[in-house]
């Protein structure tokens, strides 16, 4: 049934296509986005052997138990988090927010380019975006359900979480709704469930796939049921084809939003260096910057060990470099035009944080900023650089360096010194501050390796239609 | 249940005798075992009933039913005679289950009175106050008073009667010392020593006098470690007799502070801070300081000039000089020739309007000089009073207690009784107190803790606390108070009084009528009625000691004393103070007053080594590095802490830490200095080596910085200047605050704000524990504060300012400053503060999901967070000093200052009960109840003509951080500065 879907594609596809056949053609120095030599059958095979092997591969195992080791640190923080309350981390007066945030921030942003590649280079037939599209919005649910845990935790009294939510009480009451901690709430669960939607929708076709191909009854009963009768059939492609793209539609505003409203979270507040104007398009740049430096970080690893090197190309590494380069350029700016108006304000607060943080107690760590996020990045104007995956891979991991780092700028670095010198402090992270974020990246590894094994990590599907095949079909048909 | 008659009663006492260990039953039936309880039970309880016949279920049966009772009498909180637990069938005159009812007392401090008036909810007390009758209150209190709440439920107080370790009953004790004092009675006493504080309570002279001429060889002694050898070897040098020296701040134009914290400490401190302040608002006053470490008197000075301890003896010489005395010409302050040229000039200029102010550490020299400069320039009679001594005749003092444990080496003590005092932790060093003490064949203490003291003594009789007592005591000025107890002693805890009448072999005698009989016939008649009236008041009419005029015993000059000259610059001086804090070591166990932020230092749970910023440079230790200071082979280690404005080769070193044996707050809490102690320079080492060791200790600060970094946030104007610069910007700032996008909110009725006059303010932190009794603010403990989670609601900021040698010291108050665009309101996100409509910035405890927005966007950051469950009290005694009206906080809840919001709900109900508005000064903060100088003023700022409203329209009202758009409730009046012109000119020349 699966098979049926060229027909389907190519009527849909006769653009992209073209599209990527002139893109092709115009850049002919550039890889292709399908090594030459697959067909229809051989590109199922080659993404769905990864799932329905009975043989586990033992890197899978050993990665898994230790991303799974993290995991239970991760519980094991939040069981004494619960039982002892927020002060085992190290946060205090002045510095109120600090780890919980500045984590919730940097998943949130990673979470960011999954959205961006899945709906906004959908919608600008952008067809190199299909090698990748399905992990990173696999990354993207993850990174959220990492975000998640920190707003709700990081609260005195998380158990009454929900009064954040507008729901009928007998207490009569609402949320204030002037806080931008509420539109945060409708911001994040808009995003997780929009997010969850799209990329299981994304993933039926292909979980049709796996029902048919899937060599055990469990695995047909289960993706049975996850595919939810797909059978391929014209209307069903025709329908499915049309959510997506509405749900893509969806999606793109969403990537500009969250993030937004995330910065609201400090542009709303008055402390300096939280109150500006400049952070919601910095922010969103920034989140787009990590989010791809982590896609990176995922798929170079991911295409060796799984030998997908034929399907994300290196056509594909060079374009997220692109893209990193281009939003690493924003934070940039962004960084810039904090300190000139830091300067040009005449504000002596603005000033003096501006001043702290070159010079402060947490100087070190601004300096580093810029060294992780603004001056190694700047080895992806060159395509020697943006050739080697080792290269990629060492600046994606500096990228994401940098952005926690900016988050903790932005977040402990604001805080520990503002108006009243009298009541500045020092923030340091204690033992469970380092467990929940390193707990949490174990989460995030584990749901990794778990999709990895269970679900196609490429969609097939789109992939087929990728295939000089496909155009041959539409000749056929 | 049916009531029977026929219970055997002389049968149901044989029953109960045969038991130990707590018996609880519900009836008499139920005791009897009863047909009719059988029948009840089974009734009442099917279940259980077969459990009542089966031995072994019946006794599980009781225990359950045991338990529940005991759990019901833990839930209510009312401590009440045991014997009288009944309905009241008549109601007692004034009680209102619920209200509040207020009883006058004194607390005594080193034997010196402060007038009380305690807070009592259905016999519990939670609060004190001062007492406004009272000359040395007039409704201030100091923070030792404060926190005298919580030393009254502290569970490490003593609780039993010791011999050797065991618990014994009274009568045993008394009976031993029956035995005792009878063999004393053949020796005329010889071999009995009594030592004690200093005593001025009329009762217990009256007994210890009555004793002594029954036992003419024994001796009572009076010490205390915070010695006042040196005034009254002074007044005994220049008067040839012990005179108390008064001070009239309300008279004094200029006033010379040598070495003196008359603001915050020592004997009248909170009346002298009171009438200083109140010529201060006026501009009326000019003070100088010399003082070798920061106080807060310093800190309020005009001029304040660091130097050394024994410098400040030479520049007393050098101003005497100026003055015309014929003196010694003073050695080592050419330096300062102007100062002090310019000092004297101003001193002789005002005459009899100006006043030299000694501190009790300062030599004898010193203080000899300042009586004869007070003489010289006529301010006796007029700023200078004296009078009698207001403690008790006698031996007393560091060189009586020099003599005892001479006398106890000798062999010449037989019985010694140490009443309320802890020589074996602060006699000093040389008297070998506790090895000497070894050779007393009976030794007795009494005292709150079982301490280094009791541990030394066969006997240890738990004291009662002062809250707990019937006694006496004297004022600066002499005035009496009679000491009233609040509640039965919670520990059996035994008054001075009662073990005085023991050992006068007086039998149960109770303290109540000892003090009564005492006063008996002293109170006018009908005794009753003035009785009830000095109880009442909490001052005994017309007990002020009358003025005396002093006759000089030998012309002031050249006979003075003369003190060893230092050996030279290489040598380091020390000197000891007491704790601004813990005292001398005897609130060592309070948690409110070790978790005090210290003035100018603003540490917590630790003493540490003062050291100025050049001394530190040189031998090269930061804050915290252990420094080891040796006395010739002495030696005392503690942590550095750089006071900018300590004096330079200067280490201060505090009284009062490091106690070993004072409960489970002390412990570990700070550094006992008493090793470099002598008895012959209890005050000044002056030459001491001071090594830097490898060593460093974590201090907890409030506050790590002390730069206002060019900040425009304590505002100082100078007396007779126009508007300056900060004037300027206060404008500026004043046109920004208008300037709102929302129409402005009107408040109606009542409008609540505060004005907090930083001329005023001293920096004594009465306000800061005051707050933390009324408002149940937990203690957090040393790790807490150390990583920045004080709770506080309002606390005293200090910056320094210009040199760092000898800076200006600032203090601010801040409480929360309830603005009217509240940062903290807006991004809370789920209402949990929220504004009333009489402009309060709300905290709803309940209602808050901690998410601690609001403490990151307050610019002032006054908001606390509950990050443990810090209210779990160690014991559930300390539950009971909790204040009924306020709630007390969960663990993940935000907390801050209310403007006491308990206080204003109830003078609303009172008005509204009798039909009118709430008047002016109706409302009191507890911040504002207890300050001396009477700095913080809170009210209605819809009235034009309330005190508050007068305060904001001054023009030295400022908003602190105006130009952030959040018109604060709180405001300040910028401090006053008088410097002397002269000065003024000659250090811009410099």
């Amino acid at each position: 049934m699966a098979d049926k879907k060229p027909t389907k594609g190519s009527k849909q596809k006769g653009a992209p296509v073209s599209a990527g056949a002139g893109s092709r053609s115009l850049s002919s120095h550039l890889p292709p986005v399908v090594e030459p030599g697959y067909t229809m059958a051989t590109v199922a095979d080659k993404i769905s052997e990864v799932v329905l092997t009975q043989n586990t591969p033992r890197g899978w195992y050993i990665g898994l138990a230790f991303s799974f080791a993290l995991t239970m640190l991760l519980l094991v923080s939040i069981t004494w988090l619960l039982v002892r309350g927020v002060g085992i981390w190290g946060i205090n007066v002045p510095v109120a927010w600090a780890f919980a945030i500045i984590n919730f921030v940097w998943w949130i942003g990673i979470g960011h380019a999954g959205t961006l590649i899945s709906a906004i280079l959908l919608l600008l037939r952008q067809d190199w975006r299909t090698s990748i599209n399905r992990f990173a919005e696999a990354m993207t649910l993850f990174a959220v359900a990492c975000a998640g845990l920190y707003p709700l935790l990081h609260m005195g009294r998380p158990w009454l979480a929900y009064w954040l939510f507008p729901y009928p009480n007998t207490m009569g009451m609402w949320p204030q709704f002037r806080s931008p901690l509420v539109w945060d709430v409708f911001a994040v669960t808009t995003y997780l469930l929009v997010s969850l939607m799209f990329w299981y929708i994304g993933l039926i076709p292909d979980l049709a796939t796996l029902r048919d191909r899937s060599p055990s009854r469990t695995g047909r009963i289960v993706y049975g049921l996850l595919a939810m009768g797909w059978r391929g059939s014209a209307r069903h492609w025709h329908r499915y084809e049309m959510t997506y793209l509405l749900l893509a539609g969806l999606s793109t505003p969403l990537v500009v939003s969250v993030h937004t409203i995330v910065s609201f979270d400090f542009a709303v507040a008055q402390v300096p260096g939280w109150h500006a104007t400049v952070f919601p398009p910095y922010f969103v740049a920034g989140a787009v910057y990590a989010g791809f430096a982590m896609v990176v970080i995922l798929a170079i690893p991911l295409r060796r060990f799984y030998g997908l090197q034929d399907f994300v190309t290196m056509r594909h590494l060079d374009h997220m470099a692109r893209i990193m380069l281009a939003t690493g350029l924003f934070v940039a700016y962004g960084y810039m035009i904090e300190t000139f108006m830091a300067w040009y304000s005449g504000s002596v607060y603005e000033s003096s944080l501006m001043n702290n943080r070159f010079t402060g107690p947490y100087a070190i760590l601004y300096w580093s900023l810029l060294l992780f996020n603004v001056l190694i990045p700047q080895g992806l104007w060159f395509a020697r650089v943006r050739s080697s995956t080792t290269a990629l891979f060492m600046i994606a991991i500096s990228v994401s360096i940098g952005m926690w780092l900016e988050r903790f700028i932005i977040v402990v670095v604001s805080l520990h010194r503002d108006f009243l010198p009298s009541s500045w402090g020092m923030y340091y992270p204690t033992f469970w501050d380092w467990s929940m974020y390193l707990g949490s990246i174990g989460l995030f590894f584990s749901l990794l390796f778990l999709f990895l094994r269970f679900l196609p990590m490429i969609s097939i599907f789109e992939m087929r239609t990728l295939l000089p095949e496909s155009e041959v079909k539409e000749d056929l048909g | 249940m049916p009531n029977d008659d026929n219970i055997d009663i002389a049968a149901l006492r044989r029953k109960l005798t045969g038991h130990s260990g707590p018996a609880y039953w519900r009836s008499l039936d139920e005791l009897a075992d009863t047909e009719q309880f059988q029948s009840f039970v089974r009734s009442e309880f099917p279940a259980k009933a077969e459990q009542l016949l089966d031995p072994v279920g019946r006794r599980h049966f009781l225990k359950l039913m045991g338990a529940s009772l005991a759990l019901a009498g833990a839930s209510a909180c009312t401590r009440q005679p045991e014997e009288k637990i009944f309905p009241y069938t008549e109601s007692p005159e004034h009680i209102v289950p619920g209200k509040p009812l207020h009883f006058a007392t004194a607390m005594p401090l080193a034997g010196v009175a402060s007038g009380l008036l305690v807070e009592s909810h259905m016999g519990r007390p939670t609060k004190v106050e001062g007492n406004r009758e009272h000359p040395a209150s007039l409704g201030a209190t100091d923070v030792f008073a404060q926190a005298s709440i919580l030393g009254l439920y502290d569970p490490d107080r003593s609780q039993t009667i010791r011999n050797a370790g065991n618990i014994r009953p009274w009568p045993a004790f008394a009976s031993v010392v029956a035995a005792a004092m009878g063999v004393q009675r053949e020796r005329r006493g010889a071999g009995l020593r009594v030592v004690t504080g200093t005593v001025t309570s009329p009762t217990l002279v009256g007994q210890m006098e009555a004793l002594l001429s029954d036992l003419p060889e024994a001796q009572w002694i009076q010490y205390e470690a915070v010695a006042r050898d040196a005034v009254r070897a002074a007044s005994r040098f220049a008067f040839g007799r012990d005179l108390e020296t008064r001070y009239r701040l309300d008279r004094a134009d200029t006033i010379l502070a040598l070495d003196s914290d008359f603001l915050t400490s020592g004997r009248g401190s909170l009346r002298y801070a009171r009438d200083f302040a109140r010529r201060r608002r006026q501009g009326e006053n000019r003070l100088y300081a010399v003082e070798p470490s920061p106080s807060n008197t310093g800190a309020s000075a005009d001029h304040r000039l660091p130097l050394s301890a024994t410098l400040v003896e030479e520049l007393a010489l050098a101003i005497a000089a100026q003055l015309g005395l014929a003196v010694r010409a003073a050695i080592g302050v050419e330096d300062h020739r102007t100062w002090i040229a310019a000092v004297a000039r101003d001193l002789q200029s005002k005459g009899k309007r100006s006043l030299v102010v000694v501190g009790e550490w300062q030599s004898v020299t010193t203080q000899i000089l300042v009586h004869a400069m007070n003489a010289h320039l006529g301010t006796v009679g007029h700023t200078v009073e004296y009078s009698e001594p207001v403690e008790a005749n006698g031996p007393s003092g560091l060189v009586a207690l020099r003599e005892l444990s001479e006398a106890m080496e000798a062999g010449e003590v037989e019985t010694l009784v140490v009443a309320g005092a802890n020589p074996v932790y602060d006699a000093p060093l040389d008297l070998r107190f506790a090895e000497r003490m070894q050779r007393v064949g009976l030794r007795i203490h009494l005292g709150l803790y079982d301490d280094e003291s009791a541990e030394q003594c066969h006997w240890h009789v738990p004291e009662a606390h002062f809250l707990e007592s019937w006694s006496d005591v004297r004022a600066y000025d002499g005035t009496v108070s009679i000491i009233q107890p609040m509640l039965a002693p919670l520990y059996g805890g035994k008054t001075v009084h009662e073990l005085v009448a023991v050992l006068a072999g007086a039998k149960k005698a109770t303290s109540y009528d000892i003090v009564r009989s005492h006063w008996r016939d002293r109170l006018a008649d009908p005794f009753e009625a003035s009785w009830r009236k000095a109880v009442h008041d909490g001052v005994v009419a017309d007990t002020a000691l009358p003025t005396v005029q002093p006759n000089w015993m030998a012309p002031p000059g050249t006979q003075l004393p003369i003190r060893v000259t230092p050996t030279g610059r290489d040598d380091w001086q020390v000197v000891f103070r007491p704790d601004p804090s813990v005292y001398d070591g005897r609130f060592a166990n309070n948690g409110w007053l070790q978790e005090l932020p210290r003035p100018v230092t603003r540490l917590t749970w630790d003493n540490a080594a003062w050291i100025s910023p050049a001394s530190a440079e040189r031998l090269g230790v930061g804050n915290g590095d252990v420094i080891e200071i040796a006395d010739g082979d002495r030696q005392v280690k503690a942590p550095a802490w750089i006071v900018p404005g300590q004096a330079g080769d200067t280490i201060t070193l505090h009284l009062g830490n490091g106690r070993r044996r004072a409960g489970y707050v002390a412990s570990g809490a700070g550094f006992d200095v008493g090793p470099l102690r002598l008895s012959t320079q209890p005050w000044t080492i002056e030459a001491a080596a001071v090594r830097k060791t490898d060593a460093t200790y974590p201090l907890a600060c409030t506050q790590d910085h002390f730069s206002m970094e060019g900040r425009d946030l304590v505002r100082v104007e100078t007396v007779g200047a126009e508007a300056d610069s900060h004037g300027a910007a206060h404008h500026s700032a004043t046109q920004h605050e208008d300037l709102s996008m929302y129409p402005p909110v009107p408040y109606e009725g009542y409008a609540w704000g505060m004005s907090i006059d930083l001329s005023s303010c001293t920096g004594c932190n009465a306000c800061v524990v005051s707050c933390q009794s009324e408002n149940n603010i937990p203690v957090v403990g040393k790790d807490q504060v150390a990583i920045g989670r004080e709770m506080h609601w309002i606390r005293i900021d200090r910056y320094f300012g210009g040199d760092l040698d000898a800076p200006e010291i600032f203090q601010q108050p801040v409480p929360c400053m309830h603005c009217e665009q509240a940062p903290c309101e807006v991004v809370c996100p789920v209402n949990a503060t929220v504004h009333s409509d009489e402009g309060l910035n709300d905290m709803v405890y309940n209602r808050c999901v901690g998410t601690r927005y609001c403490s990151n966007n307050c610019p002032y950051k006054v908001r606390r967070f509950n990050f443990f469950l810090y209210t779990e009290p160690r014991a559930d005694i300390v539950k009971m000093a909790a204040n009924p009206d306020v709630t007390v906080r969960s663990r993940g809840v935000m907390e801050k200052c209310t403007y006491c919001v308990q206080r204003i709900s109830q003078t609303r109900i009172t008005a509204k009960k009798e039909g009118r508005a709430i008047r002016d000064g109706e409302v009191v903060t507890a911040c504002q109840a207890v300050c001396p100088t009477e700095a913080i003023v809170f009210g209605d700022i819809n009235d034009p003509n309330s005190n508050v409203s007068r305060q904001k329209a001054s023009p030295r009202n400022y908003a602190l951080l105006a130009e952030l758009g959040t018109k604060p409730r709180t405001t300040y009046l910028s401090g006053i500065r008088n410097p002397n012109p002269e000065l003024e000119a000659a250090e811009k020349h410099a």
